[in-house]
């Protein structure tokens, strides 16, 4: 089967702008008869639900949390990337859209990106309409950053809250189509599995995590918008309830899982303190902007910092890479500080630690302007590690933060299953194999708010007059049983050992041989234990309470369930693609001064998974990617 | 160091709860008060005990899920610190400390320290808004915003929605909260075609879910993000001039 990515035949500046030329329309007085499913109210599925409900269409929008204010967008710091080019510093969209599939490693499409980098323009505006309090120059105009190494300042942020603020502002938006009667919201509300018929999404089946009712929802369209997937290493920088279920459960009903080996490591979080750790807290990247990362010159120094003399100190990014220094981009800075701690150059907990430090900083500049620029952050940090940054080093360690792997889409964001649509992390659609600083929010809210809007209305118009599936219809019962049938087997199971000790054994399981850096004996070693674990998840597994209350050590468990099966699916596309590529690091494939070494001839491909069923080794589809505008070039920061 | 913990549990909305006592042995002074709690029921679920429920998700202090009255302080004892960033660093070996959920009449609990905090939505909903549709908005640096108003409305909005100042006041109040967004919205030049419509409805809509606010201040002095009592102010010069214009729509 090839895959068709429905890219438009026109030149890359005019695909767009063509495209929606293209699209079908549904008109006003029709959009109403439209139900719309979306599952999750981040920034993707918080602005497609209020998008589409103030164009008239019916929404139901579910979430995990209690509010739909909660979803992990919010935790974003850094900012948002948009070619408005105000500092006039040469920025453009096609220089916005350059960098980003440049930093991707040249393993997304280019008719995407264009299109990202051309709607990031209208988010700034939407958001400033909508009252986000972006940070603001003392004439009154909008500040900007240059941020993650970009060299144009083309960061738009609300102190370190760019994420929150923009999630209330698409919350907000949502909040008053709910008011409107528009949108009706399911809180506290889980997707445990997507209702696929003759082929089409037509619904999907929730769990109330309050009652614990299992309840069937029908819809002309199912858009899932529920974020990323690297909480299956148990320890990342995600929210806690961040999980695989929703577009794991649409996978195993044929959705094709794209890229899924792609996983971000972000270089600078809080080390793990100890055995008992739940979560890893990310420090914003700017610090690196001032503060400059070293380990002691010799193995197993644990002298304090204050004591290692200037010469038994080696500042490694800056010896190693003098043009960019501590600026290099998140991949290459986390590969090196792994590389110093395994040579056992660490600090902090087990040695898996290095120092971010601020010393010639605070020297150069004062201890006011650090601490107008970090303040905050340094804050921060000594509440959570009891150390105060003005006088001793941060300790830093790379953590998993962000998946640019997820189910294929083609260009109107549409899985390979009609009716089923994919937006923001939940997708893989625009960051190759390693996505920039504040793309993040950008790529989820033009899905949300410029894109799903008006690529949703092309399939509902070919279906118009078509009755959504009801809930009594044999797809559904036989979905809801499956579900029931589930959650039975896990509340029955006579085992002794809980859901978050299975998560935390994956965690180790993956981050070893799928983490940072990926070997073939190290990926096989884990395709053997991995299908073990799961046996032994299921044989072992002692989840207390019943399924029609509260339970959230169920929760857990159904999650971890999940995360074990999709696992072994980036272990197996870690094996199979044979190059380095962004975050993808074979060491087998490295050029010999130790960077990442592409394969074009061989890779130049998205590899799209489909499921083929229990204890079956999973399909490999390719969808082959052109590079029409810009030139494959090996990246570079010496 | 090992702690007593006193713990409210309760099975559901409709049953009485009661405090049931925990020794947890073995805790680091790294720990967070969560992991903690994460200790605590690992032990539980393992000797086939039902685990203590509690909310949770970023554990990094932006979310606003996480809750929990310590003895008897919403948030626990630091300063500008949400639960799930204190650390047990902050309490002596064999101290007892005392978790209860958020206690307001407007929250009721639907098991052990989960609370319902659906009205706090209910107030949003209500005009804790700007009404512009998708795709309707001139360009964002048409109108210049100057950079205390800018700065003074961030501070508004920094606002998590935790309900902490709900949970503390002894009237249950929810002005705190209300003020953070309504202040935030009137400050800015694009919230003011809506600003007398909105206060009016969103302060209707506070009074029929939250008590009556006596200027006790225990909302700002546990307020995670430390959203001043003088947005209290701003919100009632704006329900004041609402109530002085005869239009609306002005
Ligand atoms: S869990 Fe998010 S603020 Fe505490």
């Amino acid at each position: 089967m090839t895959l068709d990515a429905k890219i438009p035949a026109a030149p890359l500046a005019e695909m767009w702008t063509q495209h929606k030329f293209d699209l079908k329309l549904v008109n006003p007085a029709n959009k109403r008869r439209f139900e719309i499913i979306v599952v999750g109210s981040g920034l993707a599925g918080a602005s497609a639900s209020s998008t589409m409900a103030e164009l008239g269409y019916n929404v139901k929008c579910f979430c995990y949390q209690d509010s739909a204010r909660r979803a992990h967008s919010i935790s974003a710091q850094g900012g948002i990337n948009a070619a408005k080019n105000y500092q006039n510093d040469g920025d453009s969209v096609f220089r916005l859209f350059y960098d980003t599939v440049k930093g991707g490693d040249f393993r997304s499409r280019e008719g995407n990106v264009h299109r990202l980098a051309e709607v990031s323009v209208n988010i700034m505006d939407q958001c400033v309409a909508q009252g986000v309090p972006f940070a603001r120059e003392y004439g009154g105009h909008l500040s900007n950053r240059s941020f993650g190494g970009a060299q144009v300042s083309r960061t738009f942020y609300a102190r370190g809250q760019t994420g929150q603020q923009l999630l209330l502002g698409a919350y907000q938006a949502l909040q008053r189509q709910i008011a409107l009667g528009k949108v009706e919201m399911f809180p506290r509300t889980e997707m445990l599995e997507v209702v696929v018929e003759d082929g089409r999404a037509r619904g999907i089946i929730t769990r109330d995590m309050v009652t614990g009712e299992i309840a069937s929802h029908s819809a002309d369209a199912v858009v899932l918008a529920t974020g990323g997937y690297v909480n299956v290493f148990f320890l990342s920088t995600n929210a806690k309830g961040c999980n695989t279920t929703a577009i794991w459960r649409a996978h195993r009903k044929g959705a094709f899982f794209a890229n899924p080996c792609y996983t971000q490591i972000h270089p600078t979080c809080i080390p793990v303190s100890g055995e008992y750790q739940s979560k890893l807290t990310l420090m914003s990247e700017s610090l690196r902007n001032d503060g400059r990362i070293w380990v002691p010159a010799k193995p197993g120094d644990d002298r304090p910092p204050s004591e290692i003399p200037e010469d038994e100190r080696d500042y490694y990014l800056e010896r190693k890479y003098p043009a960019f220094g501590n600026l290099v981009p998140r991949d290459i800075a986390s590969r090196a500080a792994k590389e110093v701690c395994d040579a056992g150059h660490g600090v902090a907990h087990a040695g898996l630690g290095v120092y971010l430090d601020f010393e010639d900083a605070i020297g150069r500049l004062g201890r006011d302007t650090i601490e107008d620029r970090y303040g905050n952050l340094f804050e921060m940090y000594e509440r959570i590690t009891g150390d105060d940054p003005y006088e001793v080093p941060m300790k830093i360690y790379p953590a998993p933060h962000y998946s640019m792997g997820g189910l294929w889409v083609d260009y109107n964001l549409m899985s390979n299953l009609p009716g089923l649509f994919v937006i923001g992390e939940a997708n893989f659609s625009d960051h190759g194999a390693n996505r920039l600083g504040a793309s993040a929010l950008m790529q989820g809210l033009a899905d949300g708010y410029f894109v799903l809007p008006y690529t949703i209305g092309d399939y509902l118009a070919r279906h118009m007059g078509e009755e959504p599936l009801p809930t009594d219809h044999e797809a559904f019962r036989e979905a809801e049983s499956g579900v029931q049938a589930r959650i039975e087997k896990l509340l029955s199971n006579d085992g002794s050992r809980t859901p978050e000790s299975f998560h935390r054994e994956l965690g180790r399981l993956a981050w070893d041989h799928c983490g940072m850096s990926r070997t073939r004996e190290g990926l096989l070693e884990a395709l053997a234990k991995l299908p073990e674990l799961k046996e032994r998840f299921w044989r072992e597994i002692k989840v207390v309470g019943d399924g029609a209350e509260l339970n959230q050590s169920l929760e857990v468990a159904g999650r971890v369930a999940d995360f074990l099966e999709l696992a072994e699916l980036m272990c197996r596309d870690a094996l199979e693609r044979e190059e380095s590529c962004g975050t993808h690091f074979r060491t087998e494939y490295q050029s010999a001064e130790g960077e990442a070494l592409r394969n074009d001839e061989q890779f130049t491909y998205v590899a799209a998974w489909e499921w083929a069923g229990e204890g079956e080794e999973p399909r490999l589809h390719k969808e082959q990617l052109e590079f029409e505008n810009v030139e494959l070039s090996q990246r570079s920061y010496k | 160091m090992q702690m007593r913990l006193r713990v409210w549990r309760q099975k559901n909305r409709d049953t009485q709860g009661s405090l049931v006592d925990y020794a947890v042995d073995d805790v680091s002074s790294e720990m967070s008060f969560l992991e903690m709690l994460d200790v605590l029921n690992e032990r539980l679920a393992g000797e086939g005990d039902d685990p203590i429920a509690f909310d949770h998700d970023c554990r990094e202090g932006i979310c606003g899920t996480c809750s929990l009255m310590i003895n008897g302080q919403a948030h626990g004892p630091n300063r500008a610190t949400t639960t799930c960033q204190l650390h047990m660093r902050s309490f002596e070996d064999g101290d007892t400390i005392r978790i209860e959920p958020w206690r307001a009449a407007a929250f009721p609990v639907l098991k052990d320290l989960v609370v319902d905090r659906a009205p706090l939505d209910a107030i949003v909903q209500a005009g804790g808004y700007i009404s512009v549709n998708t795709g309707s908005a001139p360009d964002a640096n048409l109108i210049p915003i100057g950079k205390p108003v800018a700065d003074r409305a961030m501070d508004a909005a920094a606002c998590i929605g935790c309900g902490a100042c709900v949970a503390q006041c002894p009237n249950g109040a929810g002005q705190l909260f209300t003020a953070a967004k309504v202040s935030q919205l009137a400050l800015l030049p694009q919230g003011k075609p809506e600003r007398t419509k909105r206060v009016r409805s969103m302060v209707a809509t506070m009074e029929d879910y939250f008590g009556s606010c006596s200027n006790f201040g225990e909302c700002e002095a546990v307020c995670p993000k430390e959203i001043s009592l003088d947005f209290i102010a701003v919100m009632n010069r704006e329900y004041v001039r609402a109530a002085l214009v005869s239009d609306p729509g002005d």
